[in-house]
């Protein structure tokens, strides 16, 4: 008797496709992956979505074939499959959406001034407020230059001021989104380690000044 | 060369304050993405059950885009195969 697909459990599928790679169990997964990619592709695709959708399945298929030992079984493996494929798909077209936009390089506002301590109390007026916010961002802008390496000063700035996703930018800088987000990770804890030392004030001081306006 | 903004000054400040010491990278949440999705699907507090992962989301645009369309993607998937 045909199981239905909602009745496949995760063993009959790793069963079924280690057994025969051209099985039933194979078209029902591109047809699973086909219609996933169609769903959620739909709105970000302007072009031929039935040729990509039918590429990006054929690609997943390939990838999740070559990968079954690797499933851990935390989720159903259909969602796991449907991970795989999404994952190429938006890959490619994070590349052709950004394929022209450079990276910059970046240079300081302002000549650097005497920098006004930044005294905390509460509550401030709103004019002190919106001065100690100014000098914060002030400070900030100093150490963006004086503390962080030129990669990643390029990319922190690259994905907050442009919208650049990560992934886009670690290729275009030979590495992966991992050892990326770990290099902007390091930045961010330098420049909060810095913020503190220059300021006196805690992280969570700082925040809540800073927010509070 | 380009300028920094205002706004990106501020959003970094804000990225930098909240920085965590035992942030998640993309290759992990990646990894757990899919059960993520699923208890989130189920109705559980994804977000309480794998916290790293919603702060890391909170500040990877590609991770959050892939999310998004995972969800798009089982929704369909459970429209499609209903559970009898």
């Amino acid at each position: 008797m045909k199981t239905s697909l909602a009745e496949r459990t995760n063993a009959d599928w790793l069963q079924a496709l280690r057994a025969d790679p051209s099985s039933e169990a194979l078209e029902d997964l591109r047809a699973i992956l086909l219609r996933g990619l169609r769903a959620s592709l739909a709105s970000r695709i302007d072009g031929d979505l039935e040729t990509l959708t039918e590429d990006f399945a054929q690609d997943a298929l390939l990838k999740i074939l070559k990968n079954l030992d690797t499933f851990r079984g935390e989720s159903r493996f259909t969602t796991w499959a449907q991970k795989i494929a999404i994952h190429i798909a938006l890959s490619e077209l994070r590349r052709r959406r950004w394929r022209d936009v450079p990276l910059q390089s970046f240079t300081q506002n302002a000549e650097g001034e005497e920098l006004t301590p930044i005294l905390l109390t509460d509550p401030l007026p709103q004019p002190d407020r919106a001065a100690a916010q100014n000098d914060l961002l002030r400070t900030v802008e100093e150490l963006i230059f004086e503390e962080l390496t030129e990669r990643q000063r390029t990319a922190m700035l690259a994905i907050l001021q442009d919208g650049l996703p990560l992934q886009v930018i670690a290729e275009r800088m030979d590495t992966n989104p991992n050892a990326l987000y770990k290099l902007l990770h390091d930045a961010r804890q330098r420049l909060k380690q810095r913020m503190e030392e220059k300021t006196g004030l805690s992280a969570q001081e700082l925040m809540s000044l800073f927010e509070a306006g | 060369m380009a300028r920094i903004q205002s706004d990106t000054l501020k959003e970094l400040l804000k990225r930098a304050l909240s920085t965590r010491s035992d942030e998640m990278g993309c290759e992990t949440c990646y990894e757990k993405l899919d059960h993520f999705v699923e208890l989130e699907l189920e109705g559980k507090d994804a977000a309480q059950a794998l916290p790293m992962i919603k702060r890391h989301l909170e500040l990877c645009s590609g991770c959050t885009e892939e999310y998004k369309a995972l969800l798009t993607a089982i929704k369909q998937f459970e429209t499609d195969n209903p559970q009898s």
